[in-house]
């Protein structure tokens, strides 16, 4: 099997569908002869051409009303927002148009979309590059957001992403791109969307996350290991709609949850976890679900950035919580 | 295409030459003399890993200072991420300007008599907001302008558009400048429109445009001038198109120039400078000498490093820094997170 960066998976998972079916359509601004700037597609206007793979225009929302139109004619379009913090740009097109078009047309069209873009903290980037804004697009019914947390899922939730008929936001995290390498199939192979994974078995403690903040919960669990708390960790690689089967199974297994989410507390996903486990699995409960989440203020590009971001002190000290309830 | 100076200097436009002083024509000079020495030191300190986000300018000198030029001290400057310059010249301390480029909120905060807000960095966000702002000089009796700068990429956003109808419907005072350097990062300006002058999209909203040589300070004044005349006098937004063009990467974080342009267009380009343009035009007036320049560029070299010194001692900011700008008062949440994240700052 090969190694690769997450990055390398998600260009593989492109070229594998943009071999496999010819109405899968690339394209955004600088992902034709630069390969974007992260390069996730570098080397697929050369190989496929300009009438496969191009650049846009500098305009989000035409890009994303562009993918809508092209959606219509029949083509898998695979639009590339530069920073999700654009994601402001396309609102109109994403939560207003796409994720309705199955709906107000009573199924007579859909929107066969994998918007794609990068996201996250920790790279230093300038205002509106690294927020994490998958709430918004969580929130908004007719849509499914996966964010991959490793290489392998990455290529696997992709290629699942581009042939599924709904739109989907498949959201990247920067600080994932090139940070380590993981074991991918050469060939091509899909992971079901919806489906969360157990990324560590535990029995005392369930902790809830996606993107880099599974890393972050990894190593929480292995510090809390130390300590003889047995924590299991959740991908939930889909954040909307929830695998509410794998989290509520585990916390019947385990009685104790903390969510984590790179977010502000205020905003996104944990939330509406913490809100299902309630309703769901409440006499399970041993102590209150917590969540370990950056605090309600803007994005704190730079210097503040490091105390700002959660981590996985933050998750043990929130662990010891709930464990001590 | 407006031009006022050939790319040998000499005047191929005699009856638009503007009234400068000789004290003035020297000043434009300076300005852009020291704004190629502030770019060479910024890019060396980012790549010390001292600066963050920065953007280089050189090649941009004669758009961007040419028409900040033409400004007076209470017109509204509402600049893209690329025009750390004007604000500079507008008076904003370098060693704020370096603060922004770290992402402190210090750098944002204009200081007395700047009347801007701080760069941009959402593609267009500030076309609108300046016809916005020219809407509100107006309604005040103001005899002021709003300015705003986007690039050719720029042009493309629908915020681009809303701008200049707006301001066109409100016959509001602003004067909006492409500068087309030619690349939106990779995206070449021929790619970017099938239009064929970005100065034209002006006839859609009903506004004057005009296309001028870039790398021409002379022509970027006095076009910027006649705008401001234009919208104080009430006859509306004006659209400047400045030719022109970026040497380095489109910024500093990885842009590889060499994927996209070619040493043959560099090398056209750099023919155009408009340093060596106008210091030629200087030189046949006998108002610029090598000794002269050489004075400029130690006395920029001397105060960015006492301004970046001033950006290190400047309080580093944190995360109750922000809380506390949230809003005015602090909500419960805030009020509680303020708490909890004092103590982790400091431990
Ligand atoms: C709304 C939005 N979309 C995309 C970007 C990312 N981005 C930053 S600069 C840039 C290209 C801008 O090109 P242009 O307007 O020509 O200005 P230049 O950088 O050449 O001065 C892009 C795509 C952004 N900052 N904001």
């Amino acid at each position: 099997m090969a190694q690769m960066t997450m990055i390398q998976a998600i260009t593989d998972a492109l070229r594998t569908e943009l071999k496999n079916d010819e109405n899968v359509l690339v394209f955004g601004e600088d992902v034709g002869k630069n390969g974007g700037v992260f390069r996730a597609t570098e080397g697929l206007q050369a190989e496929f051409g300009e009438e496969r793979v191009f650049d846009t225009p500098l305009a989000e929302s035409g890009i994303g009303g562009l993918a809508i139109g092209l959606g219509l004619q029949g083509f898998r379009p695979v639009p590339e927002i530069q920073f999700f913090g654009f994601i402001y740009e396309v609102m109109d097109s994403i939560s207003g148009q796409m994720a309705r078009m199955r709906y107000r047309s009573g199924g007579v069209h859909h929107s066969p979309i994998t918007v794609r873009a990068p996201f996250g903290g920790g790279v230093h980037t300038p205002e509106l590059h690294a927020d994490s804004l998958e709430g918004l697009v969580a929130q908004q019914p007719g849509l499914k957001v996966v964010i991959p947390s490793t290489p392998y899922d990455a290529k696997g939730l992709l290629i699942a992403s581009i042939r599924d008929n709904d739109p989907v936001i498949f959201l990247e995290h920067m600080k994932l791109y090139r940070s380590f390498r993981g074991e991918v199939p050469e060939e091509e192979y899909t992971i079901e969307l919806g489906k969360a994974d157990v990324k560590r078995e535990g029995t005392d403690v369930t902790l809830i996350a996606y993107g880099a903040m599974v890393h972050a919960c990894l190593k929480a669990a292995d510090e809390l290991a130390e300590n003889g708390i047995n924590a299991e960790v959740i991908d939930l690689r889909t954040v909307s709609p929830l695998d509410i089967e794998t989290i509520i199974e585990s916390v019947k297994k385990t009685n104790r949850v903390v969510v984590v989410q790179e977010a502000q507390r205020q905003a996104g996903v944990a939330a509406n976890v913490v809100a299902e486990i309630q309703e769901r699995a409440i006499l399970h409960l041993e102590a209150p679900v917590l969540r370990v989440t950056a605090p309600d203020t803007v994005y704190a590009f730079s210097e503040a950035e490091e105390v700002w971001l959660p981590n996985h002190k933050d998750i043990v000290e929130k662990v010891n919580s709930v464990m001590n309830f | 295409m407006f031009q006022i100076l050939n790319e040998d200097g000499k005047i191929v436009n005699e009856e638009d030459v503007p009234d400068l002083s000789d004290e003035q024509l020297k000043e434009l000079m300076r300005r852009m003399v020291y704004t190629r020495v502030l770019d060479q030191r910024s890019i060396a300190l980012n790549r010390q890993g001292r600066l963050g986000f920065y953007a280089p300018t050189a090649g941009q000198e004669a758009s961007q200072l040419g028409s900040q030029f033409a400004l007076e001290q209470e017109d509204f400057l509402l600049p893209g991420y690329r025009d750390v310059p004007q604000l500079i010249w507008q008076g904003l301390p370098l060693y704020q300007a370096f603060l922004f480029s770290r992402g402190h909120f210090h750098g944002n905060q204009m200081p007395e008599g700047v009347h801007a807000v701080s760069p941009q960095i959402i593609i267009g966000a500030q076309y609108v907001q300046a016809a916005g702002v020219a809407l509100g000089m107006k309604k005040r009796g103001k005899k002021n302008v709003a300015v705003t700068y986007t690039g050719d990429g720029g042009t493309s956003q629908g915020d681009f558009y809303e701008g200049i109808n707006f301001a066109g419907a409100y016959k509001a005072p602003a004067i909006f400048f492409v500068q087309n350097n030619r690349f939106a990062i990779s995206v070449p300006v021929e790619k970017q429109t099938n239009a064929k002058t970005l100065a034209q999209k002006a006839v859609a909203a009903g506004i004057e445009g005009i296309q001028v040589d870039g790398m021409d300070v002379l022509a970027v004044y006095a076009a910027t001038k006649h705008a401001r005349e234009r919208a104080i006098n009430g006859e509306g937004p004006m659209l400047i198109e400045t030719l022109t063009y970026r040497y380095g990467p489109h910024t500093m974080a990885g842009d590889d120039p060499t994927r996209y342009r070619t040493e043959d267009l560099d090398n056209e380009w750099e023919k155009k400078d408009p340093l060596v343009r106008y210091r030629k035009y200087l030189e046949s007036k006998n108002l610029w000498s090598e000794e002269e320049e050489n004075k400029v560029i130690d006395q920029a070299k001397e105060e960015i490093k006492q301004a970046i010194k001033q950006a290190d001692q400047y309080p580093k900011q944190k995360v109750t820094d922000l809380m506390a700008n949230m809003y005015e008062e602090l909500p419960y949440n805030l009020q509680e997170q303020m708490e909890e994240y004092k103590e982790k700052e400091s431990k």
